[in-house]
């Protein structure tokens, strides 16, 4: 039998502020155990909220970039539930009234842009963190992290595969940066998803059960934990037995997951508004100053990179794609003003360096104006290719200037006509064989020939230089022996 | 006779023509409490050093010849709920047996600024639960009308403690009635303010919707000093609400004349003791004998109040009170072995008998399945009983009403009856739930000899309103004190 997968996700993202949610704590990751929270966020008996009025600009900033609707009225809830990494034993969060609803996002897989609806998102405060263990038995819980301020993201169940789930992903992961909502480390865990998955057979009218896979924190997980959880409910129904709604957890090393409380287990919240907080109302006047203060969105920036740099389609996404390096490539263009050399440097040289080492060259030394740099020199010919390769690797490594390690590579493209006529004179002559090759209608013998004078001269001239006197040297020869 | 029966606004002027000083003063306060709290037990911390040392920077204060407050140098105690930094605040709990908080309660910090003094903290019914300060884990206040009987409740201590001379002034908190009805059975005045005009910033919770702090004072007159002093935006309450403050003491004397003044037939249908229901009628009609003009006024709403208060009011506490989980403070059971025990171990022996029986209720009605039809049906009549005095308000500018059905009772008499005890809040709770501004006023003794209260309600920000007409009932009814050869046998 076929199947459609049908898939929701919810997504939390920690939300770029300078303090936290309710209190002037500062919104940092790490630090000392416990040195970032004050009597507000420990939740001691007397103390009151107060809503970090910045917080609330992202949250609407992502609702527009969503494309969501903005609640005019919105207010707080409280869910409670005993944790220790919950000092007030309930979470401040918005259970019904949300601050943005109703909106969408485009994702593209195989070249096929569908449109996910977003169903609300809202504000709340992230939990402190337990740890186990650390100092002899026992737990111990630090709230640093406590009363940071997060959105979650709902989407609506329109996803079908495992690939739109991680477009998805991908997507809103893009969006987030490029607003400046949320920094989106997923290594401090700032940006994670739970996903919601059920299956049916293809033409039933009828959602199957759905399960929640909670706390993915990177888009590799968010892929393959859909994958798995599709399959493994397909075969659940293949044999005849039933999916049950439960809760589970995605074990990325094992490539598994396993349950972690069944619908009976589920808490009662008990959400009632919270009442040390005032409703929000939300005047038309400030959203559409939030708009107007609203970032560059990466499909324009990528419809910009294809209409007025003639990138083409697909590069323009990748570069798109992520925000750091979309920047980095906006800067290097204004520096060197070569966009689609570039945008040809991007896709073929630094993806790979991506791909081999992760996106965290992109974090340290490689900056627009140090690649512009480069690419102009590359441009002039003061540099080969292989040159701008190694100064790009170095500064990588250390954060040189670029004219300085091209100085102390002894990088620079040498024009001295003597050198390069010697090394031609010389390789001919001592490849005779290959020159005649060539002469008798054989074209590969001249890359050959190429090859031996430019490792003759250590790749360190103008390639067009070499090969113009080299075909000149060859002319010669042929002239001497008709 | 002692200086410590005196008013603030007269003990202002003894500090001022250096007739007394104020760590004399405070000193002999500090007397008086160690004499009479074993049999009132009104404080379950007395600050002596503190005291003495507040007193000698407000004996500077003084001695500078600066514009200075009429509150410099003036002892006060601050009931047990609301934070002082490094000073235990228990809510009468032994949850908080040992709780020192590390920061100060806005209106403590305000206090402390304009040279009060603390004297000490005030014993309470424990979280504020409770109308009698008999739920205490420090024994119960008794009043020193008569100590046979309880204060009331839940502030019986900052009540107790002003009537028997132990304090100038005290603060209290009233989420239902807890400042007007110990007020009330202890012959002093005690204010509710408006919802938002005081901060609740380091009052420790019991219902954030309902709770204000309000002042206890020996006459009206002080009660406007110390609203002058604690009232007033405060930017980390987010519920304080940004509007100007009345000088509580200008115009205070203007009188009742042609007022309006509504009877809630609903209230006076209500069963009560009859010395109540004539003290209370007496000083309406000498209102009118001032110049006010009283009618009857319908609050329809007004008999579902009581319901409505314990639902809501226990919901919000079931959730406020979550946090005591022995986990980072407070009390923690040694019993434990694991997080879950240690969890319900420690809430079962920290709380006392009705503080679990609030969270239970509060817990139920927030429960699925029962949250619509118990919570949220609870707010509707929190909404009628609302619009019920705004509609009011539109033909009165002030309500009167009994404080509570009875006088002091005697301790132990209605321990064993929560319902009953609910049920006598018929009176206050609605100003709580509408959010307004009321008043208890001392209008007369009844046979047994213990001081009934009058209530007056007015529209929200109307204290001062409320206030000029608490002044002439103390004017016609005069001020309550102790006979001396009671207050000297406490």
């Amino acid at each position: 039998m076929e199947y459609e997968v049908i898939i929701g996700l919810e997504i939390h993202s920690e939300l770029k502020t300078d303090s936290k949610l309710f209190c002037s704590c500062k919104n940092d990751f790490g630090g000392e155990p416990n040195t970032r929270c004050c009597p507000v966020c420990l939740g001691l008996p007397g103390t009151l909220p107060v809503l970090n009025r910045h917080a609330l600009e992202l949250a609407v900033r992502a609702g527009l970039a969503m494309n969501c609707k903005i609640s005019g009225f919105s207010k707080f809830d409280r869910k409670n539930y005993f944790y220790p990494d919950m000092p007030k034993a309930y979470q401040t969060t918005q259970y019904n009234l949300p601050v943005c609803y109703d909106g969408y996002v485009e994702i593209e897989v195989d070249g096929i842009t569908k449109r996910i609806g977003i169903e609300r998102i809202h504000l709340e405060e992230d939990a402190g963190k337990l740890i186990h263990d650390a100092y002899g038995s026992g737990s111990l819980v630090d709230y640093n992290r406590c009363g940071v301020p997060l959105i979650e993201i709902v989407t609506r169940p329109e996803m079908n595969s495992a690939e739109e789930a991680r477009a998805l992903f991908e997507t809103i992961k893009s969006i987030l940066e490029y607003t400046g909502v949320s920094d989106c480390k997923m290594q401090e865990g700032s940006l994670r998803a739970d996903v919601n998955l059920s299956v049916r057979p293809k033409g039933q009218k009828q959602f199957g059960t759905r399960t929640e896979m909670k706390n993915l924190n990177s888009i590799r997980a968010v892929y393959r934990a859909s994958q798995a959880e599709a399959q493994r409910q397909i075969e659940i129904l293949e044999r005849g037995g039933i999916v049950y709604q439960e809760t589970r957890r995605w074990d990325d090393r094992k490539g598994e997951s396993m349950a972690m409380r069944n619908k009976e287990e589920s808490m009662d919240y008990r959400y009632f508004p919270e009442p040390d907080l005032l409703p929000v109302i939300i005047g038309e006047e400030w959203v559409a100053s939030v708009e107007k203060n609203m970032p560059e969105l990466p499909r324009s920036r990528r419809d910009r990179y294809v209409n007025e740099f003639g990138i083409p389609k697909y590069d323009a996404d990748l570069i798109t794609m992520n925000k750091k390096l979309s920047d980095i490539f906006d800067r290097a263009v204004a520096v060197c003003g070569k966009p689609k050399l570039a945008s040809n440097f991007i896709m073929t040289d630094i993806m790979r360096r991506i791909n081999e080492n992760g996106e965290e060259i992109l974090d340290a030394n490689l900056t627009g104006d140090n690649f512009g740099q480069v690419l102009l020199f590359l441009d002039r010919g003061d540099i080969t290719h292989a040159a701008a390769i190694k100064v790009i690797d170095k500064i990588v490594e250390t954060g040189e200037e670029p004219k300085h390690i091209i100085d102390g590579l002894e990088l620079w493209v040498q024009r001295d006509e003597d050198l390069i006529n010697n090394a031609v004179t010389s390789v001919l002559e001592a490849n005779r064989p290959a020159l005649d090759d060539f002469l008798a209608g054989k074209d590969k013998a001249f890359g050959f020939l190429m090859g031996q004078v430019m490792s003759k001269l250590k790749g360190k001239c103008d390639p067009a230089q070499v090969r113009e006197v080299l075909m000149k040297e060859i002319d010669k020869s042929a002239g001497r022996q008709n | 006779m002692s200086i410590c029966n005196k008013t603030i606004k007269e003990t202002a002027a003894l500090l001022r023509s250096r007739k007394i000083g104020a760590v004399e003063l405070a000193r002999e306060y500090l007397k008086e409490i160690e004499e009479k709290n074993p049999s009132v037990n009104a404080y379950v911390t007395v600050c002596h050093e503190k005291a003495v040392k507040a007193a000698e920077e407000a004996q500077k204060l003084l001695d500078s010849g600066e514009e200075i407050s009429l509150l410099c140098g003036i002892p006060m105690g601050v009931k047990d709920n609301i934070c002082t930094k490094g000073i235990n605040t228990t809510c009468a709990s032994r949850m908080l047996e040992n709780y020192k908080p590390p920061y100060s309660a806005t209106v403590y910090e305000r206090l402390e600024k304009e040279g009060a003094v603390l004297l000490g903290k005030l014993n309470m019914d424990e979280f504020a639960m409770g109308g009698s300060s008999e739920h205490t884990v420090f024994g119960p206040v008794r009043n020193p009308w008569n100590t046979e009987c309880v204060a009331g409740g839940s502030s019986g201590g900052s009540a107790a403690s002003v009537a028997a001379n132990m304090t100038t002034f005290s603060l209290g908190s009233d989420t239902g009635g807890s400042v007007r009805q110990p007020a009330s059975f202890c012959g002093v005045v005690g204010l509710k303010p408006t919802y938002g005009r005081v901060s609740r910033y380091g009052l420790i919770a019991f219902a954030s919707s309902l709770d204000q702090i309000g002042p206890l004072t020996r006459d009206i007159y002080d009660c406007a000093i110390v609203m002058n002093a604690i009232s007033g935006y405060d930017s980390r309450d987010s519920t304080s609400v940004n509007i100007p403050c009345d000088d509580y003491l200008q115009d205070i004397d203007a009188g009742v004349e042609n007022l309006k003044i509504g009877l809630p037939s609903e209230f006076f249908d209500t069963a009560m003791d009859d010395d109540v229901r004539e003290k209370v009628l007496s000083a309406v009609q000498r209102l009118e004998e001032r110049g006010a003009v009283i009618k009857e006024v319908s609050l329809p709403s007004v008999s579902y109040s009581v319901p409505a208060y314990y639902l809501i009011s226990s919901s919000e506490a079931s959730s406020n009170l979550a946090r005591y989980d022995g986990i980072r403070y407070g009390y923690r059971s040694e019993k434990a072995e694991n997080i879950s025990q240690l969890y319900k171990l420690s809430r079962s022996e920290g709380f006392g008998r009705e503080v679990k029986r609030r969270i239970l209720t509060g817990t139920y009605a927030l429960s699925s399945g029962y949250h619509d039809e118990l919570y949220i049906k609870a707010l509707k009549v929190r909404r009628l009983i609302a619009d019920d005095f705004n509609r009011a308000f539109e033909n009165f500018d002030l309500i009167a009403a009994p404080v509570y059905p009875v006088t002091a009772f005697r301790i132990g008499e209605r321990a064993g009856d929560p319902l009953k005890m609910y049920l006598g809040d018929i009176f206050t709770v609605s100003a709580n739930l509408a959010g307004i501004p009321a008043l208890s006023v001392p209008c007369g003794l009844d046979k047994k000899g213990l001081p009934v209260g009058l209530q007056l309600m007015g529209k929200p920000f109307s204290e001062k309103l409320l206030l000029r007409a608490g002044l002439v009932v103390e004017q016609e009814t005069g001020r309550l004190s102790i006979p001396c050869e009671i207050q000297e046998h406490i």
